[in-house]
């Protein structure tokens, strides 16, 4: 299984974000997108997640499985900047209705938990979690189905180092295991084995072209 | 299906829990209703006569109020995009929040229509009828208030919007629900069309409503 990119071009409001990319991202390989603010990592990882229109290119992800029918975004876990955790649940009722929602099992939920250091907390309404507990709590996600691929915009915001280290665990695993992620970052996270994309801001020609048309 | 159902489950679940958006509808319902009989003076005859319309009207107007916040929860707190990755149909994951929509909202506002009949001096022959059709009709309220809930998502003001939006929508309902229940106060044979035909407004804003929602939910998104 790979995922492969191919001269993808994706707009946000007549401006090109992302302009000509290719990337390919192999099983077992985490792809780390790094580069200054605005160089378009988030827009990328939305556009493979299927979350924003693409305007030119081609994203795929090739398997020998016959999964062919479903998306992308279908066979990708998301953890962008916001959580998708309700305040009002409890820990456990969020990460169950992501499992459930998902098609997981309810045994990955518990070791879902177990892995980010959550069962202890499990009873209490996510709405009274510190911002490192939430963060947790919704990269728990990533662990109560089962995806292919990860596409993890700064996960490790407001985690500290241990629980950072909780995620760089989870992410071998799901390597080891055949998986595939996409990170975009600008802490040093240890991902191995990972290649290191560094992403620019569209250069000048582009942006003049962008003007250009909006003329 | 199972997924469909968990989403229903959370979002009733939610809806208990919080309580805020239940609860004001039924408070403005009531207040509205009261104000009727104040303002028109203690003529029963008069109350008869127009306490249906009045029943229904407020009790559009009671459904409009906790749209907006029916997508902007899970927009806010970034359910919204994961819902439109997973593997069920955004159509669907639309579906099942307006239809808890509806039992969070339509069927309380139903039940509690009866007890405000009383105070517009509503005959008592008349209940039965304005439950039967109150049920019938409102899951129209959800349904395509949904649309106006997707369409106006992130905007400020919304709640003003959606009702210019969407209450022109809502005069079919209305219609129909006032006339089924004339006929049967009047006993004119046409309260089975009527009643019928709300069935049908219904039925077919719960088709395409969902699909509706769901492309300007995508088109939010985007």
């Amino acid at each position: 299984m790979a995922l492969r990119i191919e001269n993808l071009t994706v707009k946000r409001g007549g401006r090109t974000i992302v302009a000509g990319l290719s990337l390919e991202v192999q099983r077992g390989r985490a792809a780390l997108l790094t580069g200054p603010n605005g160089a378009g990592k988030t827009t990328l990882i939305r556009a493979i997640a299927g979350l924003l229109p693409v305007s030119d290119g081609r994203i795929a992800l090739d398997d020998a499985g016959g999964e062919g029918e479903l998306g992308v975004g279908e066979r990708a876990h998301y953890v962008g900047h916001l959580n998708g955790i309700k305040p009002a649940l409890t820990v456990v009722e969020n990460a169950r209705f992501w499992g459930r929602y998902l098609g997981g099992t309810d045994k990955d939920v518990a070791a879902a938990l177990a892995q980010f250091r959550l069962d202890d907390l499990a009873l209490i309404r996510a709405g009274y979690l510190s911002a490192g507990q939430k963060r947790r709590l919704g990269l728990c996600r990533l662990l109560v189905a089962p995806r292919p691929l990860w596409l993890l915009d700064e996960p490790a915001v407001s985690l500290d180092a241990a629980s950072q280290g909780l995620l760089a665990e989870a992410v071998k695993l799901h390597l080891a295991s055949g998986g595939l992620v996409v990170a975009a970052t600008h802490q040093a996270l240890d991902f191995a084995p990972m290649d290191e994309h560094r992403m620019r801001p569209a250069d000048a020609a582009v942006r003049a072209a962008d003007a250009m048309v909006s003329l | 299906m199972s997924a469909f159902r968990q989403l229903l489950g959370r979002d009733l679940k939610l809806a208990i829990r919080e309580g805020g958006a239940v609860g004001t509808a039924l408070g403005f319902y009531l207040v509205v209703v009261a104000m009727m009989p104040l303002s028109l003076g203690p003529d029963l005859n008069l109350l008869t006569r127009i306490a249906a319309g009045i029943l229904w009207v407020a009790l559009l107007l009671s459904g409009l109020l906790s749209l907006p916040r029916l997508f902007e929860a899970d927009h806010e707190d970034g359910v919204l995009e994961l819902l439109a990755m997973a593997p069920l149909p955004l159509e669907a994951a639309a579906g099942a929040k307006a239809l808890a929509h509806w039992l969070a909202t339509g069927v309380p506002l139903t039940l509690m229509a009866p007890l405000l009949g009383l105070m517009l001096n509503l005959e008592l022959a008349a209940y039965p009828v304005l439950i039967v059709t109150m049920l019938v009709g409102t899951p129209a309220i959800s349904f395509i208030g949904a649309i106006g809930a997707a369409l106006t998502l992130g905007s400020r003001r919304s709640g003003l919007l959606i009702a210019l939006l969407v209450l022109p929508f809502y005069i079919p309902t209305l219609i129909f629900g006032i006339s089924a229940m004339e006929a049967a106060a009047l006993d004119t044979g046409g309260f089975g069309p009527s009643l019928l035909i709300l069935a049908a407004i219904s039925l077919a804003s719960s088709v395409l409503g969902p699909v509706a929602t769901a492309a300007a939910l995508r088109m939010q998104l985007g």
